[in-house]
């Protein structure tokens, strides 16, 4: 897992231009699952056959990054976000376009570092002037941020676990899961960190029973961090709520009644910000069950986001075992 | 060519009250589409089919409504209050004239004189709450019922034509739909390879409503919006990047705030520019949103917007260059007679 999990992790694909990442997940997925397919919007699909319920598992396969909107007479890249990212946390990053060219974030002088908006970044690439900057990039290319995945200590650090993380368990279930009565279309989504999109149009094709999201979560552990329950190393957070979805009793106990059985590990997820392509997946067609299994994680939208290894098998486990149940009688009211 | 969108420009038709700029489109259009139809909600549907098997189906689109504003209640002294429908800035109102409702009543946007303003009020723009609207009306009856609460205003703008460029209102978006209105006017023996829908929409400006409905009843394979865009070439002190440039041809987003540009329509425009030797621009900011932000992600539609950059937006007079204009037309018309290579 940890190996797939590097892969993935350090794959190119900002929201809007997933090719690479997509590939590698679709080699990776493909041995474990019936059919596989692309849709329009370029979510990948890789659909186990059941004659159960219709279950959506959705893992973002995008990530935060930025596209070039100007090229300056010294030959210097302006930028602006693609998703939410910080602009301090571009400082001095090294990046990635998606023609292959590589930069580095600078910044223009600033008297106060709160004045650091993306109006005072700018991408260095290397070039002499405009003229060689042009040859190198264009108006209209998009990047995403670099950065090795490490470990320390049972944790992980690495860049995109927002929501590669999901992927690779996503992965990992399809290979470990046995039998299943229910029809499940494991979805690899794009566009999430824009606005959930690829969900939407996603599960507007499927029209699924129970869709599960599986992403990153904040957490309340280190210093002077938001009040909220969610620790590393306590296991998959079994979301409650966000700002994007309030998770359906039936679905969370459904949920909750699994770990217990199967004596998973888990914490609940009480999340004061943000939102998953589970809520997208709630406001689908008339309205449909959505839950979103989540991975405390430090550090979200830096490229150093830090999660535990050990959460992340919890995950797999408790993914595997909800898949496994016959998932209509259990959401039965 | 320009005068079709002089006419666009000239009507009325705020968010919710685009009945004027309807009757003129459907004017303009029926002689050279197969049908025209409307929904509920008011957009205008202008079918153009090519007669082909398994031709692909295209979704033009173009919102036909402007921002402006609502009366939404009358003073005892016959001066009326009012809120802004869509993205007005409040401090460039006073002073402007308007026109309101159906029966087009002028009124000017007034203000308390600077001579009975206290010192403070003078450092700061004049708020939304300290303007009204004066139609020489000497009571609240009077007022009321000329111009009765829930009626729709907009600015009273004069179009004119001074060298290369136009000024007027409303660029965004009757320029768009001038230009989709261009493109169906097509000659006897010239037609596109295409299945066309061409969709005016209403209540654009106030989140994108009309166009909710569009992807699920008009289920096209591609998307073109048509938009009348920002032009940020104008002074600034500090560094700035413009949007879009006058004179330097359509623009073709990337990305905005609702949608990321379909790569493959995109590199389309792009080469079929470089082909036919149209100058064109990337629209350097990000902000902003259009239609095809609610249209492409209903089961996922390749969708693309391009714009004729115009100064002034949103504000009672814009300006926009006719070259402009009429390179984004041979652009267009040129991407869907070629069609196929995006295939």
């Amino acid at each position: 897992m940890k190996a797939l999990l590097k892969k993935v992790v350090e794959t190119f694909g900002p929201s809007g231009r997933e090719d690479a990442i997509r590939q590698l997940l679709l080699d990776e997925i493909k041995p474990y699952v019936d059919r596989t397919f692309i849709d329009n919007m370029g979510n990948l699909h890789a659909v186990k056959e059941g004659k159960g319920a219709r279950v959506m598992v959705a893992a973002h396969m995008d990530e935060i990054g930025f596209v070039v909107t100007h090229i300056d007479e010294k030959g210097f890249l302006r930028i602006s976000p693609v998703g939410g990212v910080a602009p301090v946390r571009c400082l001095y990053q090294r990046v990635l376009l998606e023609n292959g060219a590589r930069g580095v974030v600078g910044v223009e002088s600033v008297k106060n570092p709160n004045d650091i908006d993306f109006s005072k970044l700018y991408v260095d690439i290397g070039a002499r002037d405009e003229k060689e900057a042009r040859k190198l990039a264009q108006e209209g290319l998009f990047g995403a941020f670099l950065n090795e995945m490490t470990e320390m200590n049972g944790l992980i650090t690495a860049k995109s676990l927002d929501d590669r993380v999901g992927c690779v368990i996503a992965v990992e279930a399809a290979r470990q899961l046995k039998k299943s009565p229910n029809e499940i279309h494991f979805v690899f989504t794009v566009q999430e960190e824009v606005g959930l999109r690829g969900a939407i149009a996603a599960a507007y094709n499927i029209e699924p029973d129970l869709g599960i999201a599986l992403d990153v979560t904040g957490t309340g552990d280190t210093p002077d961090a938001p009040k909220m329950p969610m620790k590393l190393r306590e296991g998959v957070a079994v979301k409650i709520k966000d700002n994007s979805l309030l998770v359906p009793r039936r679905v969370k106990d459904f949920f909750m009644r699994v770990a217990e059985k199967n004596k998973i590990i888990y914490q609940p997820e009480i999340l004061t910000f943000g939102g998953t392509d589970a809520g997208a997946i709630n406001l689908s067609r008339s309205g449909v069950l959505a839950g979103c299994l989540s991975i405390p994680t430090r550090y979200i939208h830096s490229v150093s986001e830090t999660a535990s290894l050990s959460d992340i098998e919890e995950a797999i486990k408790l993914l595997v075992k909800i898949l496994e149940s016959d998932v209509k009688k259990e959401l039965e009211d | 060519m320009i005068h079709i969108l002089e006419k666009y420009s000239k009507a009325f038709g705020v968010s919710g009250h685009e009945e004027d700029i309807r009757r003129r489109i459907e004017e303009s259009v029926r002689d050279h589409v197969d049908s025209l139809s409307t929904d509920f909600m008011g957009n205008l549907y202008a079918h153009k089919p090519c007669g082909r098997k398994n031709a692909p189906h295209l979704l033009l689109v173009a919102h036909m409504d402007e921002v402006g504003l609502l009366i939404n209640g009358v003073e005892s002294n016959g001066m009326l209050r009012f809120v802004l429908v869509g993205g007005v800035d409040p401090r460039l109102l006073v002073s402007k004239r308007v026109i309101l409702g159906k029966e087009r009543v002028p009124g000017v946007i007034g203000a308390k004189p600077i001579h009975l303003q206290s010192r403070d009020e003078w450092k700061s723009p004049i708020p939304l709450s300290g303007l009204y609207i004066d139609i020489g009306a000497s009571d609240e009856k009077e007022a009321a019922a000329k111009v009765p609460p829930g009626t729709a205003g907009t600015f009273h703008t004069f179009f004119e034509a001074q060298e290369d460029v136009v000024f007027g209102k409303a660029f965004d978006d009757r320029a768009g739909c001038a230009l989709i209105t261009e493109l169906l006017m097509t000659e006897e023996d010239e037609s596109y390879p295409v299945d066309i829908t061409a969709v005016f929409t209403v209540q654009e400006e106030v989140g994108l409503r009309g166009a909710s409905l569009l992807a699920e009843r008009v289920r096209p394979d591609f998307v073109i919006a048509f938009e009348g865009t920002t032009a940020g070439d104008v002074p600034r002190d500090d560094y700035a990047s413009p949007s879009t440039e006058m004179r330097k041809g359509p623009a073709i987003s990337f990305m905005d705030r609702t949608a990321i540009g379909s790569p493959r329509l995109i590199e389309h425009l792009k080469k079929t520019a470089e082909k036919n030797k149209i100058p064109f621009q990337m629209k350097k900011t990000v902000s902003g949103g259009t239609d095809i932000g609610v249209i492409h992600t209903k089961g996922g539609i390749p969708s693309v917007v391009v714009s004729v950059p115009v100064r002034y937006i949103h504000a009672p007079r814009g300006i926009l260059a006719v070259e402009d204009y009429k390179n984004t037309i041979r652009l267009a018309k040129a991407a869907l007679m070629n069609f196929k290579e995006v295939l």
